[in-house]
């Protein structure tokens, strides 16, 4: 459902509006360009021959069949390529292939490329593995202490550990033995994944002149272009990289990924262009989804409900590899910390190798299990002191320009005006505790980065973005940016940035697709800061050729440049007398002593957080936050139910395309209620039961509820144009806005998601065996 | 070529004659051979809906349609429902609403959509949620889809 319409305060002539994306008419006609759809000449197809193994030795691989067969170009293993990398420089564990190990069921242990698709499958059913099974690791229990044969050298003291973070602010036992209420929650959550439309494609060209080629469906087209750089030995210069649309990622194409640089690395070899296309299971197999996650959430609030400690702990399985798994497990802690003032807080996560596919970024990475727990434990601390779910939030609100006990700086936040927003259009009053045996309605809050502080690869007092503007005397304005549209929409945001600012239309901006030799660095599209980073960087760049363009106008309209302003593709002056002179005129002159104007314009965040160890995570120029009502209804009879609808109330700052943040928000809890209401990656030991989009459901149509969207934010002050990231924090508090919404239908708490009829029906036995009764019944 | 690895059938109102061995699947055949790379590949399972096609002006899913079945009849891809110049009416809507994001599943959409607007100009909400339900989209959560397509159904 659309939001209300733009409010008459809007300044701006595009932004605050609803603006279609640049490139919905190649979307919608299908001549939007993405990876596979392009086509090279003489291209051969690359294909991997995966291990199905959950974890073995790889003593010898015999490749000399495959080679012989005719069609076969290259026939690749693990030792050609063994240079490790990862998304973290801190935690560089994969290699290209598998050198000396093989760590998954799916985990690529030799590549092939071949004329045509049935030769490449039928070389790889040529090579000979000799392997030797080693234990398999598929509980990270089991891997928390010594263990035989553990995944990684790298693993913590002979165990299976990744990363451990144990983080103490305050007294958090003197807390809780002062507290007056507390609660606790063990939450269970299985692992779930990004189930974007676009399986992973890449296609690697090496050319006579020394260059190697990469167009790929990536996230973050920088990181795979340092990334291809070190494994492959070759400097970044003469890689070139290249992004086409992308079909979806959700986090799940952020990492560089291994069959990226197989995919270069058999272009090398073979001096010809190569493709890999996944099949769906291999993007099921490749994962990096959301970790399955066991948390236990202690909270102690004191007698007029102020919150007073959380005491957290978290066992992440990880599966094969770090990926982000350092962030993840620091984010599984610090990402309880707001939107409420918690005084103390302890922390203690684990994230546990295992040998499964690899856990990553997953929308609302690191924030969204432990968001479940905690929302659910305040569901029961207000219930059990009497205080409404929404009185009790709104007491223990984090404030503007305030500071977390860990640091996080807190600038500008609407959390308050997203509470009342959202009790006031869901009636709650009337509702809650008061619909019949059956219905409910939830409250569930939370918050997110709005970019991350410190990118993954820092260099030092280099931007986190870069935007380039070329206007040259056709009037276009061409827009150059290494910033990742996935569908997120941000190419349309770059490009209203940019005529807002000049005032021109829309149709006279080309955002350009993201290539790395003319494209200057941004980091691409993960941890939501894309509107901000990029956003601020292009704002940067306008304004400088805003400032060549009004001194030109003001030769022309023979006045100062200071009363010179921007209108409608022209510049004017109030005079008197009033005068304009159209775009077109005052670039031309602009131009006469240069030619062609470019601008440049970056955005880099400054310093933020604590000096304690880990005191970065989590650190933001700026969070989003939001409140939202679920109403559910139960059939008791068979444990099914369904989500009716849900208020959204979200503070982004200054939505600046409405139609994009409504789609954000609408796409995130269509993604939220898949976790909650069915999605798992079903493992039974280490094997994925589930490797398909029949088997792995993602919601139907049917099942999206009414959403009505309340954006109540106010401006950032340092958003650009007051804006903040609107990509993830609207999943977040999807989930316990469900949970808790089933507990007021029903009386039953879940903390074992997802929450699926069968475990809805055995809990209303439970409680009907137990005697208790719930309104009524 | 032998006339058994001969396949004609009409393509977007057009007749084609194409060598076409089995067991070529009718995906392949329009994106690999006959370059029609509107019409994307999801899944090759019959799961996701993005190779949606129109065979004699209903929703088929290419992926698991053998090129042979469409021997003598009518194929209708993406490229096909688009007019030469501009938008068609649902093409337009979803630009309008918002009802593409990453854009990979929109064509299956768009075909599906205009195949139940020909069959059923007006559709219901329940009608809409029944005609796309062969059809996985990850990033809108439907709701500007079905708003896009009622939108081009008047209601």
């Amino acid at each position: 459902m659309a939001s209300a319409p733009t409010p008459p305060t809007n300044p701006y002539r595009l932004l605050g509006g609803r603006i279609p994306y640049v490139e919905g008419p190649l979307k919608v006609t299908g001549r939007a360009e993405y990876t596979d759809d392009i086509q090279r000449p003489g291209l051969l197809v690359g294909r991997l021959l995966r291990s199905p193994w959950p974890h073995a030795r790889l003593r010898s691989i015999d490749v000399a069949a495959a080679r012989a067969l005719p069609g076969v170009y290259a026939v690749l293993t693990g030792d050609r390529y063994p240079i490790p990398f990862g998304v973290l420089p801190i935690t560089h564990d994969e290699t290209a292939i598998a050198v000396d190990a093989s760590r998954y069921i799916g985990d690529i242990i030799a590549a092939v490329a071949a004329r045509d698709e049935p030769t490449a499958e039928a070389a790889l059913a040529l090579i000979r593995v000799d392997a030797e099974p080693l234990a398999e690791h598929a509980d990270p229990r089991m891997g928390t202490s010594k263990v035989t044969d553990p995944i990684h050298a790298k693993g913590l003291a002979g165990t299976n550990i990744q990363k451990e973070v144990v983080q103490h602010f305050g007294d958090v036992d003197a807390a809780f033995a002062r507290a007056r209420f507390t609660a606790r929650v063990r939450g269970t959550f299985a692992g779930v994944t990004h189930a974007f439309t676009e399986p992973m494609a890449t296609i690697a060209e090496a050319t006579p002149d020394g260059r190697l080629t990469v167009w790929s469906a990536t996230q973050v087209p920088h990181y795979l272009h340092r990334t291809l750089s070190e494994v492959l030995g070759i400097p970044m210069h003469r890689i070139r990289v290249i992004k086409p649309e992308v079909g979806g990622g959700f986090g799940g194409k952020s990492d560089p990924l291994p069959h990226e640089i197989v995919c270069a690395a058999l272009a090398i070899e073979t001096g010809r262009p190569v493709k890999i296309l996944f099949d769906r299971e291999e993007v099921f197999y490749t994962n990096h989804g959301r970790h399955p996650t066991q948390n236990e959430v202690r909270v102690a609030a004191d007698a007029e409900g102020n919150l007073l400690a959380y005491d957290i702990e978290a066992l992440i399985d990880g599966g094969a590899w770090s990926s982000f798994g350092t962030v993840t497990t620091y984010y599984n802690g610090v990402l309880a910390m707001g939107p409420y003032r918690v005084p103390n807080f302890r922390y203690k996560g684990r994230r546990v190798y295992t040998t499964k596919p690899p856990s990553g970024a997953m929308r609302a990475h690191g924030g969204t299990n432990i968001r479940y727990s905690i929302e659910v434990a305040l569901d029961r601390i207000a219930e059990e002191s009497g205080i409404d779910p929404f009185d009790l939030r709104e007491r223990n609100a984090l404030a503007p320009n305030s500071t977390t006990v860990n640091r996080f700086e807190i600038t500008s936040t609407s959390f308050l005006e997203c509470l009342s927003a959202v009790r006031k259009a869901s009636d709650w009053d009337r509702k809650f505790r008061q619909l019949p045996y059956g219905r409910g309605i939830g409250l569930g809050c939370g918050f997110y980065i709005s970019g991350s502080n410190s990118p993954i690869h820092f260099t030092p007092k280099m931007p986190q973005s870069t935007v380039h503007l070329k206007v040259d005397m056709d009037g276009g304005i061409a827009v150059h940016s290494m910033q990742a549209d996935i569908g997120q929409g941000s190419n349309t945001l770059l490009a209203a940035i940019v005529a807002e600012v000049l005032g021109v239309d829309l149709e006279r901006v080309h955002v350009q697709r993201v290539d790395s030799d003319v494209s200057p660095v941004d980091l691409g599209s993960y941890s939501s800061r894309v509107t901000f980073m990029m956003g601020n960087a292009a704002r940067s760049a306008a304004e400088q050729l805003k400032g060549e363009l009004i001194t030109a106008a003001a030769g022309l309209l023979g006045t100062p440049p200071e009363e010179v302003m921007v209108g409608h593709e022209c510049f004017e002056t109030r005079g008197p007398p009033p005068a304009s002179v159209p775009f077109l005129e005052v670039l031309h002159r602009a131009m006469e002593a240069k030619g062609a104007l470019t601008a440049s314009g970056s955005y880099q965040t400054r310093p933020k957080g604590g000096t304690f160890k880990g005191a970065k995570a989590g650190t933001a120029p700026a969070y989003s936050f939001a409140a939202y009502v679920a109403e559910v209804s139960v059939d008791v009879e068979t444990g099914e139910y369904r989500v009716r609808k849900v208020w959204a109330g979200f503070d982004c700052g200054r939505p600046l395309n409405r139609l994009a943040v409504e789609g954000q928000i609408e796409g995130s809890i269509h993604m939220g209620l898949g976790q909650v209401m069915g999605e798992s990656m079903n493992y039974r030991g280490s094997r994925l039961f589930n490797p398909s989009l029949l088997e792995y459901k993602i919601p139907m149509p049917q099942q999206m509820p009414e959403v009505e969207i309340l954006l109540v934010g106010k401006d950032d002050p340092e958003g650009p144009f007051g804006a903040k990231e609107a990509g993830e924090g609207p999943l977040i508090a999807t989930l316990p806005a469900v949970g808790n919404a089933l507990y007021d239908a029903v009386g039953v708490r879940f903390t074992d998601l997802p929450i699926t009829p069968d475990k809805v029906l055995r809990g209303i036995d439970r409680r009907v065996a137990e005697r208790r009764a719930w309104k009524g019944a | 070529m032998p006339s058994r690895d001969r396949l004609r059938f009409r393509l977007n109102g057009q007749p084609v004659d194409v060598f076409c061995p089995d067991p070529r699947i009718l995906l392949d055949l329009l994106r690999e051979d006959l370059r029609l790379t509107g019409t994307k590949r999801g899944c090759d399972l019959g799961t996701c809906g993005c190779c949606t096609v129109l065979l004699d002006g209903r929703p088929a899913l290419s992926c698991l349609t053998l090129a042979r079945l469409v021997e003598s009849r009518e194929v209708t891809t993406i490229e096909g429902v688009t007019p030469p110049q501009g938008l068609s009416p649902v093409q337009r809507a979803f630009v309008e609403h918002g009802a593409t994001q990453c854009g990979f599943c929109t064509p299956g959409f768009v075909v599906t959509a205009t195949a139940l607007l020909r069959a059923n100009p007006h559709p219901s909400r329940e009608e809409i949620e029944r005609a796309i339900a062969g059809n996985l989209c990850r990033c809108t959560g439907y709701t500007k889809i079905i708003e896009a397509i009622a939108a081009v159904g008047g209601r």
